[in-house]
């Protein structure tokens, strides 16, 4: 890698005089530029979901994996002593930091999305939920069911494994995705840059024979059409990567009602990420265009 | 210096030369004749590394051309100035650049030489062209400018294929002057032309060996030019 990112360096720097041996213009030039900056677009996005949903994955398998719910379901008589029952039980467990059982007004809050703001839930038959934090050492799901069992039997222990799992598993497959996402867009300008200088190349026949004629070795040659284009990639990614920011940034703020979509974008330190894609689409061109060139030098005598 | 020994080229199952012997000694100056098609273009190509023999050896400079890579025959080429008939620039650049680009591919920096640059086109008299573009020249501008192209690097050797052949005789005559000049300052020239008047012209100014192709074999040409 700091091979390849020394060449490119001094393929960057160049020589003003040898720069010139490539004719400026032509119809590769503009879809050189047009393709690393689409390319560069659509990397920013890709680039932004990874990491959004890197974060997503991460918050709910740090912070829900902290939190449980315990579920007592009683006759209503026996509802109040069941749940100083399962208190106790928790008080005295290792690895629980803290439990509390919810009040009826938080009761109310969680049944409202489905039953309205106005359901009676001191007088329907539902259980008593207790929340219940854990320390950084955790506890032992197993052992604490078990004491459970024995002395609140009508208590369920919902560690929020079944669900989260595949949550932070969906979450993780997305992060990947994106990755997957800005290595695919790689490729592909790097095939298109790959035709754009094959096109180039074919075009400038005659530069080829004309500086082979007086003396050009075939690497000053490659040299010249490399610079040419990693210049032209790299303007292009970098108006490509501009786009793409100020479209991340007129996207909708992270909000709760929205989750997941409208948290899609950078946070904090993370917006310096799509400088390095600029560069990177400078690599690809780089290695395209060389591959390209040393080929066609090659096919001809 | 560029030496052919029973030199054999064959392209498409039939031979295109055979047998060729010849040593171009330093200094030297030949004229090659023959037919169009007969064979010149392809002993040209042959003496600056531009084609391998398929039979025989070639050597540039004491290099066996079968020996040498892409970028030892980029070298050599430094030391022979070719010129073609059909003169090949690049019609992006102007033709002082054009001129200038031997030095700009070996390295050495143009800008230091502009001085032997502004002689060089005057001395082919191109000096108010030096900013054209070569498919803004003439025939004869354009052989001048490739004359100039393949002295700026002060080669050992000058191959021009037709160098005439596209120029009125005026001009053909002011062609020559320059070669024989380039000769008399040492340099070795090979001149391949099927213009029998213009060897006849020539041999008034300089000691030359005509040298003839006939199927497909270089031989000394007769006394009858």
């Amino acid at each position: 890698m700091k091979a390849l990112l020394d060449r490119v360096m001094t393929a960057l720097r160049g020589d003003a005089q040898a720069d010139r041996v490539v004719p400026p213009t032509g119809h590769t030039a503009t879809l050189t530029l047009f393709s690393a900056a689409v390319m560069t677009f659509l990397a920013v996005f890709a680039l932004a979901l990874s990491l959004a949903t890197g974060r997503l994955a991460d918050r709910w398998s740090s912070e829900l994996a902290r939190t449980s719910t315990l579920r007592i379901s009683a006759p209503a008589e026996q509802m109040e002593a069941q749940t100083r029952a399962a208190l106790r039980v928790l008080e005295t467990t290792q690895g629980v930091a803290s439990a509390r059982a919810l009040s009826v007004e938080e009761q109310r809050a969680l049944l409202a999305p489905w039953f309205g703001p106005d359901v009676p839930v001191e007088t329907l038959p539902i259980p008593q939920l207790v929340e219940i934090v854990e320390d950084g050492t955790g506890y032992d799901a197993a052992g604490l069911r078990l004491r459970l069992q024995a002395e609140v039997p009508g208590a369920v222990l919902d560690d929020h494994t079944r669900w989260r799992r595949p949550l932070v598993t969906a979450a993780s497959r997305l992060r990947l995705l994106g990755l997957v996402s800005i290595l695919l867009i790689g490729t592909a300008m790097a095939a298109m840059i790959t035709l754009a200088a094959q096109a180039s190349l074919a075009a400038n026949t005659q530069v080829i024979a004309v500086l082979r004629l007086v003396g050009a070795r075939d690497s000053y040659i490659t040299r010249a059409f490399v610079r040419r284009f990693t210049l032209r990639a790299l303007s292009g990614a970098a108006v490509g990567m501009v786009l793409g920011v100020l479209a991340i940034l007129i996207l909708p703020p992270a909000q709760e009602e929205g989750g997941f979509l409208t948290g899609l974008g950078f946070q904090g330190w993370h917006w310096l990420w799509p400088l390095i894609l600029p560069p990177l689409a400078g690599m690809v061109a780089f290695w395209a265009t060389r591959t390209a060139a040393r080929r066609r030098l090659a096919e001809i005598p | 210096m560029i030496e052919l020994e029973n030199v054999a080229y064959n392209y498409g199952g039939g031979d295109l030369l055979s047998d060729v012997t010849l040593k171009l000694a330093p200094g030297s100056f030949h004229f090659l004749t023959g037919p169009s098609g007969a064979g010149k273009t392809t002993f040209l190509k042959l003496c600056y590394g531009a084609l391998v023999p398929t039979a025989g050896q070639a050597s540039l400079f004491g290099q066996d051309v079968r020996g040498m890579d892409r970028d030892a025959v980029a070298l050599a080429r430094r030391r022979i100035g070719v010129v073609h008939q059909d003169c090949t620039f690049l019609d992006h650049l102007p033709i002082a650049e054009n001129v200038a680009l031997p030095l700009v591919v070996s390295g050495r920096d143009a800008l230091k030489e502009q001085a032997n640059l502004k002689d060089l086109l005057a001395w082919v008299g191109l000096s108010s062209r030096a900013q054209a573009r070569p498919p803004e020249l003439s025939g004869g501008e354009r052989q001048r400018a490739a004359l100039a192209r393949a002295i700026i690097m002060s080669p050992d050797v000058i191959l021009a294929d037709e160098p005439t052949g596209n120029v009125d005789w005026e001009m053909s005559q002011r062609l020559l002057t320059l070669l024989v000049e380039l000769n008399r300052m040492g340099k070795t020239v090979l001149v391949a032309t099927h213009d029998l008047s213009l060897i006849r012209a020539a041999k008034t100014h300089v000691q030359a060996r005509v040298l003839r192709i006939a199927q497909r074999r270089v031989q000394l040409a007769g006394a009858d030019l």
